[in-house]
């Protein structure tokens, strides 16, 4: 993901809205933005990350640039906002921000929204501050250094007199700064680090909140869409039945798919299951080829290693003894509670888009290419989405939408079934992990050598990943399986598997060396201090520090008491170190997770109560996955289609507590959407190899038996 | 098509759809009740979970033919104002995420505080074990609940 810094040269733009208020945002709107924005009517956003309108009744409004998955930034950015600026949460009125060329990463994904708005969201607080300020200095005729703020007044200290941002609204829109504003000691903040509800929540409950699939528009057709399963092209098809379903408006063919359009949901199910489809076999791919390929694979070095320090063949080879373990990572599909949709008008060289995504500029961007039309003639709108996990990454659902407009010259509003949704690809890569480590006489790890081969993914795994720095002989080689199954950026990509992989082996080792798994990895950890082999990603007293305080948090070394088994796991991700316990007991051949202990270091906490949530949801996501996550393919088609044959975790499976600290930190606010789903995978398994003995190297869980 | 007078949320609505419609749809695309969400179709998630007769069903698998004169409540008519002790309580203890399988959480939720009115964990479980949260959210649900219980339970 790229970071995202704000230009030296970006000053504040002031501009007047309706009624005598004050727009403010930084400076790098295109010039039709600008035009625009003069225009400055209620509700007109024009800034490139971060911005807020008072009017002149004193009403703030603060803008979520970011989509809103379920993440919380509709929430949590604009806290950033206020904080600088001094306003009452209470008050303030939360708008999501159209997309916008001038904002710098409207995106969710990476769990990097407010890892890279930290500063520049700040700063639009405080820019907006410090000219209502000078507003009232003026007003009085006063030093601006005399006055400060509070609540969203303006206040002359030695006087006691004080004005409304409302009323002072009219005036500051007046005034232009060059200069950056000050920043507030975080010792002074009053909003960040406080335990805010969601501000949705009231929407969400009463069923008010609007997502893309509730969209409607004039003249609108209810569309759905036939597809081929991987590995087939459409040969031809016969529409006639379909044509006879009341409600069936119309029958396009795009490349390889079939759209039926309709005036209502269920007319178009009914006319697209209706069409008789002739199709023409490619390359069928089924799991267990996927299988057969990634065990050769796994037995060939790879001409260029991502990582290579020292010699692992030479360690290996001289190895008192050798550990070998293989894991292997099904295909998981995303599953977002909201299945793909999107709107597209397309018309007279225009096209207006509206739905669900995670990426809205690059949908933008893609729509105009397949159009064949200038980005600037697609509006593209996002509403509020039903999960998001990494599937609405992808441009396929908002592309798919446009081109079927356009061709039936009809607005259109595709849904995807949850058949379509589940069987529709770009799914967390399938792979297989090979991991061999050296022991030399005196009981120490000295080498430590991965192969690995996944579906359409070149970089299997992370290679400045710990234990890398704290082994000398240490290599990593990954080896890509080409595939006609499509793959995507599925929540923690990547790290979702190979912390799994990674601390399990580690666990493994440790019961090889007699060590104490907690004590192992802090012996590594020093060894990567002390010693450094090559770059790592990682922060040594960081790491170690969350790695103590799950294990003071979860007693651990405690086994086997009351029938609960721990286990543990750590992994560092998108900048933030976590480490877990997982209490686990066998009941009657069934996995049982009772407690997660998890400790966290993301940096500075923003919202307590939206950070736990996203704590927790990762947690019991993740937990979920490992024991029941599963696609398989057989000729192409998965095997899996719908809820009753792929089974997500239910209440009943999900830990009923969950404990979580925070590291104590003042350092800068990292990632927390996907961070604390990886370490729970090994944090499980790994207590289920203590109950029982059985080690877990292929997920999901629910492939082994468990004596009853 | 046929029609088909069906009494929502206190109110008499008329539609013509076909009789094989199944309920989500006709009240997402015939009446606009799109707080009743679409989530698999197959009753497997809950997402469009409704009352009917104060009994919680899956209204994607409920052909409207089979709605009859009975009473159905979606989550638009569970409260007037919002204030049905569970929607309160999921905002006390700040449960959605991306909040799309909220609306069917409470339906199935309220549905199970009409007959019991202080379920413990494990009757929380079982009734709700049939709603689907990718985000995970079911820990602060299970929370939700029980502090409607302590304020008074059913509405």
């Amino acid at each position: 993901m790229s970071t995202m810094t704000v230009s030296r040269r970006s000053f504040l733009k002031v501009s007047a809205l309706a009624g005598g208020g004050l727009m403010l945002g930084f400076d790098a709107m295109s010039k039709s933005m600008k035009e625009e924005s003069a225009g400055a009517a209620e509700g007109a956003v024009f800034s490139p990350n971060a911005w807020l309108k008072i009017d002149s009744q004193g009403v703030v409004t603060l803008m979520a640039p970011n989509p809103e998955v379920g993440q919380g930034v509709k929430t949590s950015l604009p806290m950033l906002v206020a904080e600088e600026l001094d306003v009452n949460w209470k008050d303030v009125v939360i708008e999501q921000a159209p997309l916008n060329k001038s904002f710098e990463r409207q995106v969710a994904g990476g769990s990097g929204s407010i890892r890279s708005s930290w500063e520049s969201f700040r700063k639009a607080g405080a820019a907006a501050r410090q000219l209502l300020t000078e507003a009232g200095a003026k007003t009085w005729n006063v030093s601006a250094g005399d006055c400060y703020t509070e609540n969203s007044f303006v206040i002359h200290k030695p006087s006691g007199k004080k004005l409304s941002y409302g009323e002072l609204a009219a005036k500051a829109a007046t005034l232009s700064s060059l200069t950056e504003a000050k920043l507030k000691d975080p010792k002074d903040f009053k909003i960040i680090g406080q335990r805010l509800r969601n501000v949705d929540t009231k929407n969400i409950v009463t069923g008010k909140s609007l997502y893309g699939i509730d969209t409607k528009r004039e003249g609108m057709f209810y569309t759905m869409v036939a597809r081929p399963t991987f590995g087939k092209k459409l040969k031809s098809f016969d529409d006639t039945e379909t044509r006879k379903v009341p409600g069936v408006k119309n029958v396009v063919r795009w490349e390889n798919k079939v759209a039926v359009l309709a005036t209502s949901t269920w007319a178009a199910k009914k006319g697209r299951d209706a069409l008789k489809l002739e199709w023409e076999d490619d390359k069928l791919e089924s799991t267990t080829d996927h299988q057969e390929a990634f065990k050769k694979l796994i037995q060939q070095k790879h001409d260029a290693p991502k990582r290579n320090d020292g010699d692992v063949d030479k360690a290996l080879a001289g190895a008192k003894k050798v550990i070998e373990s293989t894991f292997e990572a099904p295909f998981l599909p995303h599953s977002a509670m909201e299945p793909m949709n999107f709107f597209a008008d397309v018309r007279d060289g225009k096209a207006e888009l509206y739905g669900p995504t995670q990426t809205p500029a690059r949908s933008r961007t893609e729509v105009a290419k397949a159009l064949n039309i200038f980005e600037d003639n697609v509006t593209l709108g996002m509403s509020r989405q039903g999960g998001g996990f990494g599937r609405r990454l992808m441009t396929d659902y908002s592309v798919e939408a446009a081109m079927i407009s356009s061709i039936a010259k009809a607005p259109v509003q595709v849904i995807w079934t949850r058949e379509d949704d589940m069987q529709g690809g770009f799914y967390r890569p399938t792979g297989m992990y090979r991991y061999r480590a050296a022991i030399t006489d005196n009981n120490e790890l000295d080498a430590w050598y991965l192969i690995a081969a996944a579906s359409n993914q070149p970089n299997a795994s992370r290679e400045n990943s710990f234990p890398a720095g704290a082994v000398p002989n240490f290599r990593i080689d990954s080896h890509n399986l080409e595939s006609n199954i499509t793959i995507g950026p599925w929540r923690a990509p990547n790290h979702n598997f190979i912390a799994f992989a990674e601390e399990t082996f580690i666990d493994e080792i440790a019961n090889e060396l007699k060590k104490d798994p907690v004590a192992l990895r802090l012996e590594l950890l020093d060894r990567a201090k002390n010693n450094k082999f090559g770059t790592v990603a990682y922060d040594v007293d960081k790491y170690k520090a969350v790695l103590k305080t799950a294990a003071e948090m979860g007693n651990w070394g405690k086994q086997g008491k009351d029938g609960i088994y721990k286990g543990f796991g750590a992994h560092f991700s998108f900048g933030t170190y976590v480490a877990q316990v997982a209490d686990v007991s066998i009941e009657a051949g069934k996995v049982r997770v009772h407690k997660i202990y998890c400790a966290v270091d993301c940096g500075r906490v923003i919202n307590p109560s939206g950070a736990e949530n996203q704590i927790e949801g990762g947690i019991i996501d993740g937990i979920g996955h490992a024991l029941f996550g599963e696609l398989t393919f057989d000729k192409g088609v998965a095997q899996q289609k719908n809820f009753n044959t792929y089974k997500l975790i239910r209440m009943p499976d999900a830990p009923l507590a969950i404990e979580i600290k925070f590291i104590d930190t003042d350092a800068s606010p990292q990632g927390l959407g996907e961070p604390c789903l990886p370490p729970v995978i090994p944090a499980i398994t790994n207590a289920i190899f203590a109950a029982t003995g059985q080690r877990v190297r292929r997920l999901p869980v629910s492939l082994m038996t468990f004596p009853l | 098509m046929a029609t088909y007078s069906l009494n929502i949320n206190g109110k008499s609505l008329p539609v013509d759809v076909a009789p094989d419609t199944p309920l989500l749809w006709v009240l997402r695309d015939e009446l606009n009740l799109v707080g009743t969400k679409y989530g698999c179709g197959v009753a497997q998630c809950g997402a469009c979970t409704v009352h009917l007769n104060d009994v919680a069903v899956r209204s994607c698998s409920l052909p409207v033919s089979a709605v009859g004169t009975k009473k159905v409540t979606t989550i638009e008519g569970l409260s007037e104002k919002g204030d049905h002790p569970l929607q309160l309580a999921w905002d006390e203890a700040d449960v959605p995420q991306c909040g799309y399988c909220q609306a069917g959480q409470i339906m199935t939720a309220a549905a199970l505080m009409k007959h019991n009115v202080n379920p413990n964990d494990k009757e929380i479980d079982k009734a709700m074990a049939g709603n689907i949260c990718r985000c995970g959210t079911y820990k602060r649900i299970r929370q939700a609940i029980h502090l409607a219980a302590q304020k008074g339970g059913k509405s």
